[in-house]
């Protein structure tokens, strides 16, 4: 089967005043598609590096990372950002939801860029609600919402567009235990029925047991990769 | 519509921070619009005159003099249709603060060449068969509340004694400009009393009002009769009145340019307030503006977010500060007295507020918004609001 993701040769690295610091060196890795990845390693390991760069918020210095056979590393600013709209998912540590919108307005944003009509956003965002069990969270805004459920309007918010590939950075890096497994028994959920293919960051040994593959990463390097 | 929401969502977030950003331009705007309005006020007079009207005085100085006999001449000059002549008579009424514009005034035909100024026959008639007579604007009466039939004393300072008069009318202005502050008496009963009192300066106006028949020959017409009088006792200079007006006004010139200034730095004050208040705003939400780049918005949707509710907060402080303005400028006014004879919002004060409020919320947003579309997701997702 073809790679959805297929990383070749990848290097990063970040300017610290005069001198240039590695974060990845020579990472080459594929992910099938329908995989349920972890991404795993120490702080400055390069994890999160790597998951913005898949993700197309981030551009390598060199090597190519094709999705779905497209080499992200070759597009335009703009088209990066409008095959971002398209093609990906995104929940952040910290949800990074808009505060001043309610749940349904936040996992509405994403619609708002494609050519949906109003009646067939609401229909989608709806659905979408209740797939993360928060239809009657809807009118409520991210301060009106605990953690998990923040987390859940985040997820929801990913997934409205259908997008063939979800980043999660630290998806359970704020959450209290019931929290975290509610949101990891979800994404599990996104991965085996509706066949999302999922790349998460993670320090939790127990969130990556739920991935179907870990990958470690060590100083911009990578070890090993297991199911 | 979403855009729209989500600036008015925003722009309501920090209620407080708004809320003085709000007040603040409502204090600018207010001040702005009063401060010009008072420039506005300098120029009434100037705005008001006549083209057909040239005034003639006394060359060296307004001061000075000039003699009646001067009057059949400058009436026998072609493109003359009319002349009346007046003295500035500055008494006190009851005390030195109660300051308003007296003339002695060559009766009814002074009157005819100013139809600005409406009085019914009734009392024109009452004016002109009482030498001891006067007229009163609208504005002045309402103010001292003069009623026909009152006798107003007025002590002489540049004619002295105690002078009386009684209001046989009560004039109205035919537009908006029109100066209603002033106080006309006959030029006649000064002079009889100045035979009596001062002999040596009877028979002499300080200026004469010269009516012509066109415009366009204002400055051959002045030439003429300045022309006439060179090398005489008293050399006369005459100007448009218009003109006349402007001379005043060139006297307080450094007031008003310093008015004018002090209104345009409370504008650069208030950009000043308004860019620190968009600047943090925009710091706060960097990791929003981050996220919103990362699920694809482009950089201009942040822009457009930034610059609206800069826009949305100058619009609704300036509203609110024009709408304070009447009641302020009435008020205003009302205090001033007669100082101002109009005191006016013109309608090139209220745009030009309106001009200054959006040039603030355009300028205050700039910089936030360029670098608010700039922003790097990765970092910006790292930024704590």
């Amino acid at each position: 089967m073809e790679p959805l993701i297929e990383i070749r040769h990848l290097a990063k690295s970040y300017q610290r005043g005069a001198q240039s610091v590695p974060v990845l060196t020579d990472i080459s890795l594929d992910i099938a598609p329908g995989d349920f990845t972890a991404l795993m390693g120490p702080s400055g390991s390069g994890k999160s590096t790597l998951l913005n760069l898949i993700a197309g918020i981030d551009k390598p210095d060199s090597g190519s990372l094709r999705i779905a056979g497209l080499d992200i590393t070759q597009l335009s600013e703009t088209a990066l950002a409008d095959w971002r709209a398209a093609h990906i998912g995104f929940i952040f540590q910290f949800y990074n939801l808009m505060p001043v919108l309610t749940a349904f307005e936040n996992v509405e944003l994403p619609l708002l860029l494609t050519n949906l009509s109003r009646s067939e956003r609401r229909e989608r965002v709806e659905l979408t609600l209740a797939m993360v069990n928060l239809s009657d969270r809807m009118d409520h805004k991210p301060s009106e919402l605990s953690g998990g459920q923040q987390q859940r309007v985040a997820i929801a918010r990913a997934i409205v567009t259908d997008p063939m590939l979800i980043v999660a950075d630290e998806p359970t890096g704020d959450l209290d235990r019931a929290s975290a497994t509610e949101v990891l028994a979800l994404l599990n959920r996104l991965n085996q029925e509706l066949c999302k293919t999922i790349v998460m960051v993670t320090h939790d040994a127990n969130a990556a047991q739920q991935a179907k593959s870990i990958v470690h990463l060590d100083k911009g390097e990578l070890l090993r990769s297991g199911a | 519509m979403f855009a729209l929401r989500l600036i008015l969502k925003n722009a309501l977030r920090h209620r407080l921070r708004t809320s003085l950003t709000i007040l603040g331009l409502v204090i600018a705007t207010l001040s702005f619009g009063l401060l010009q309005t008072v420039i506005s006020a300098f120029y009434a007079g100037a705005e008001a005159s006549s083209a057909t009207r040239l005034v003639t005085r006394n060359a060296i100085s307004l001061v000075f003099p000039l003699p009646l006999s001067y009057s059949p001449k400058i009436r026998g000059i072609e493109g003359v249709t009319g002349i009346a002549h007046a003295n500035w008579f500055g008494g006190i009424y009851q005390e030195p603060k109660n300051f308003f514009p007296q003339f002695a005034i060559s009766g009814v035909e002074y009157l005819k060449l100013y139809p600005e100024f409406v009085l019914n026959d009734k009392e024109q008639a009452a004016f002109a068969h009482d030498r001891k007579g006067c007229i009163v604007g609208r504005k002045l009466a309402n103010q001292y509340g003069f009623k026909l039939g009152d006798v107003i004393p007025l002590k002489g300072t540049i004619f002295p004694g105690q002078w009386e008069f009684v209001v046989r009318g009560i004039y109205d202005g035919k537009q908006a400009n029109t100066d209603t502050s002033q106080f006309f008496f006959h030029w006649d009963y000064l002079n009889e009393t100045i035979k009596k009192t001062a002999p040596s300066r009877a028979n002499q106006v300080g200026v004469y009002i010269v009516q012509i028949g066109n415009p366009d020959n204002a400055a051959a017409i002045s030439r003429t009769l300045d022309e006439q009088f060179r090398n005489s006792l008293a050399e006369t200079l005459t100007e448009t009145e218009q003109a006349f007006q402007l001379g005043f006004i060139s006297m307080s010139e450094a007031i008003i340019v310093a008015i004018r200034v002090v209104s345009f730095v409370v504008i650069v004050i208030i950009m000043a307030v308004m860019a620190n208040t968009m600047a943090m705003s925009a710091r706060e939400r960097l990791s929003e503006y981050a996220t919103l780049k990362a699920l694809g918005f482009p950089p201009r949707f942040l822009v457009l977010l930034i610059f609206g509710e800069s826009l949305l907060i100058a619009l609704i402080g300036s509203l609110l500060g024009i709408a304070l303005l009447f009641p302020s400028a009435a008020a205003f006014s009302a205090k001033l007295g007669t100082f101002f004879p109009v005191f006016d919002i013109a309608p090139q004060t209220l745009l030009l507020q309106l001009a200054c409020a959006a040039v603030v919320g355009l300028v205050a947003a700039i910089v936030p918004a360029v670098r608010s579309a700039r922003i790097n997701i990765v970092d910006g997702l790292r930024s704590i609001g």
